[in-house]
């Protein structure tokens, strides 16, 4: 990076293309986690770090446009976001009780 | 007004008494309702005869419109003539005592009560046929008989044959059914109307055509419920039902409506010569054909079944050859003399102990003197023994087939020999010669052979009592004189008496005789004795083919095939889509996830595509 580029960073500010690629980053790791890996607990985490992604944007977006409705947005995915991490949890402790495995390959019950 | 509603209505009170509250009931008010209310009804009936104003006859009853659609109505019309005064007094006279006949004769039977209301049924519908203003209330009753002919037919429905033959009697009397309704579509054309009144005033104008075709399938109907020719066979199958059922059903009333409807429709008939002709041809067709297949029956209710249908087939005769009261009167003394010929059957029958074969009966002369007494009445009554009412009809329908046509008379002579040979046969096989059954033969109670006796006087007198021929009067043309009416009458006693005489030496002088006869006739006798194989061929040449076709075409083509096929293919055809369907569920999430992956990357493509989502 010259030291014109800094200069302009320094003077206006990170630009809204870095936040929203960092965003697409977090989600495409969010996707590729939860399509590769096995464990649940993962694949939940996963589902998180793309929530988390999404929020992302819309921060970026509400500080780009000077709106409170990005902000706004993100406060309810948080909520719905904890609400799920209470449900969710309760529902892999739950699957882990009756079956003693974590891998998500193998609970597939509910097939055909 | 006359209140004739409450003729047929009384029964139908007695039905639903019976019918709903029977099983609870004590048998005596059982009795009560079901001969109580037939009988009062029987002295409605003398109450509105003896109250008529005959000179302003026809009486009519209109209650209430039952079809309306256009100019066309029929009504719920009730009307009152001569010829239905005395079908009424048939109706419910006879009726009344064979209802009193069949509380002591069916004391021990299951489902006492649902054999009255069945009755009481009956007697309504029957009523109602006779009482009738116009085709379709008087097809309502016709309907109705044959229902309650079928359901008491088919009575002891344990018994298979019992259920078979209702099942024939209830089909053969559809077929005939066929016929009639087309005959009242085809009165519904031109006349516009099913009221009889106007009806018969206005076929005098039509042409010959259509009132032949009329006349004809009329006809048709009237063979199925009187058991003519081509028609009969459900009749002598019928005798399955309890006895008192063959004495009012099968042979006092029911049997009796085809003659009936024929003569009602003698406005049409008198001018359809060819229809005339063939109503002749059929009755002495089936007279002849049925007497001789009378010689030749053992069981004592088939013998009878067999009378009943040749006499009707003597009162088809009648009406064909134009004598319509002569018909009606045959109609009167045969069921007085026919319902004693059952009814005193169904007595020999319980002495016996329920058989029913002549050749294990005989000698029943001292077990039973009063039942052997009333059967020696109808008999001779049945033979046309002078004096009695048989001989009275019988002679009038003679009579006038000789001044139709003297070939008929020849033939309805030979007929009556033949009628009073095999009657008399069954008589003498029955009280004569040495006891040959099981157990001691009984006399019947007196409950029972009241109303034998007063049928036995009726038989008796009944020509005396009741000439019908002056009562229709007026309605009717009068028979013509015919020259020589003395001698016809002196051949008509002759083959009665030599058909009693010949019966007697064969059976009782020199009982070796039939055997002998049998023997000699060898395929003829086998011939007759199996009712000519009509059944089998009726067998053979419809029901057989009508069974099969119907399995193969019907069931198996157009009911397993079309209609099954398509119904089951179509979810033959879901379930198949369904198993390939199934697949993309494979219970694993991170295939689920790969698939929301891939739709949302589509989404994305196509999106930018169209250069974003459609505003």
């Amino acid at each position: 990076m010259d030291s014109a580029a800094v200069m302009n960073l320094l003077k206006n500010g990170v630009p809204i293309s870095w936040y929203l690629v960092l965003s697409a980053i977090l989600f495409a790791i969010g996707v590729s986690g939860f399509l590769f890996r096995r464990n649940i607990i993962t694949v939940f985490m996963c589902i998180e770090l793309m929530l988390n992604a999404v929020n992302l944007s819309f921060i970026a977006f509400a500080h780009q446009h000077k709106q409170v409705s990005g902000q706004l947005f993100t406060f309810f995915v948080m909520v719905v976001a904890a609400a799920e991490a209470a449900v969710g949890l309760a529902i892999i402790l739950t699957v882990f009780k009756n079956r003693s495995t974590l891998n998500i390959d193998e609970i597939d019950t509910l097939k055909n | 007004m006359h209140k004739l509603w409450l003729i047929p209505a009384l029964p139908f009170l007695g039905f639903l008494i019976n019918g709903i509250f029977g099983r609870k009931l004590p048998k005596l008010i059982i009795n009560a309702i079901a001969v109580g209310s037939v009988a009062l009804s029987f002295i409605w009936v003398l109450l509105v005869a003896s109250g008529c104003d005959w000179g302003a006859i026809p009486l009519r009853a209109q209650y209430f419109t039952w079809i309306k659609s256009g100019p066309f109505e029929v009504g719920w019309d009730y009307s009152i003539d001569k010829l239905t005064v005395i079908m009424l007094m048939i109706v419910t006279g006879v009726g009344s005592l064979i209802h009193v006949y069949a509380t002591a004769y069916m004391e021990h039977e299951e489902g006492y009560y649902r054999f009255f209301a069945y009755l009481n049924l009956f007697m309504f519908f029957m009523l109602n046929l006779v009482l009738a203003g116009n085709y379709l209330i008087l097809f309502v009753g016709w309907e109705g008989v044959g229902l309650c002919s079928y359901l008491l037919i088919g009575f002891y429905f344990v018994k298979k044959s019992a259920t078979t033959a209702g099942n024939k009697a209830f089909i053969v009397n559809r077929i005939g059914d066929f016929g009639f309704s087309l005959a009242m579509f085809l009165i519904v054309i031109n006349f516009g109307t099913l009221d009889f009144r106007r009806v018969f005033a206005a076929a005098p104008g039509k042409p010959v055509e259509i009132l032949t075709a009329i006349a004809l399938l009329t006809l048709f109907g009237a063979c199925g419920k009187s058991a003519q020719i081509p028609l009969y066979v459900w009749l002598p199958d019928a005798m399955e039902g309890p006895t008192p059922v063959s004495a009012l059903i099968h042979a006092a009333t029911m049997v009796t409506a085809g003659v009936y409807l024929c003569c009602r429709s003698a406005a049409i008939f008198m001018h359809a010569p060819v229809a005339m002709e063939t109503v002749a041809l059929i009755g002495l067709a089936t007279a002849v054909m049925a007497a001789t297949i009378g010689l030749t029956q053992f069981d004592i209710k088939k013998v009878f079944a067999y009378s009943t249908v040749s006499q009707l087939g003597y009162m088809f005769l009648g009406v064909g050859v134009g004598a319509f009261s002569a018909g009606i009167w045959h109609l009167m003394t045969h069921a007085f003399f026919k319902a004693l010929l059952f009814l005193g059957a169904g007595s020999v029958i319980h002495a016996c102990h329920g058989e029913q074969d002549m050749r294990h009966m005989g000698g029943l002369k001292k077990y039973t003197p009063w039942t052997m007494m009333v059967l020696a009445c109808a008999s001779l009554a049945i033979a046309g023994f002078p004096g009695t009412s048989g001989f009275f009809s019988k002679d009038a329908i003679l009579t006038a087939a000789y001044a139709h046509a003297p070939w008929m008379f020849w033939v309805g002579v030979i007929t009556a020999g033949m009628t009073a040979f095999y009657v008399w046969r069954a008589f003498w096989m029955t009280f004569f010669g040495e006891y040959k059954g099981h157990g001691h033969p009984h006399e019947s109670s007196w409950v029972m052979l009241a109303p034998l006796v007063v049928l036995a006087v009726l038989s008796l007198a009944g020509g005396f009592l009741f000439n019908v021929p002056k009562m229709l009067e007026g309605m009717f043309p009068l028979a013509e004189e015919v020259p020589g009416e003395g001698t016809l009458m002196g051949i008509s006693i002759a083959a009665g008496l030599i058909g009693i005489a010949l019966s007697y030496y064969m059976y009782v002088v020199n009982t070796t005789l039939p055997a002998k006869i049998t023997s000699a006739l060898g395929g003829v006798y086998t011939l007759v004795s199996n009712k000519y194989f009509v059944d089998e061929a009726y067998d053979a040449a419809i029901v057989t083919p009508l069974v099969e076709g119907s399995t193969a075409v019907l069931w198996h083509g157009v009911d397993q095939g079309v209609i099954d096929g398509f119904v089951n293919n179509v979810g033959y055809q879901s379930k198949g889509i369904g198993d390939i369907l199934k697949r993309i569920q494979s219970g694993n999430i991170r295939s689920y996830a790969t698939w929301v992956v891939l739709g949302s990357v589509a989404l994305l493509i196509v999106m930018g595509f169209v250069k974003g989502l459609p505003q």
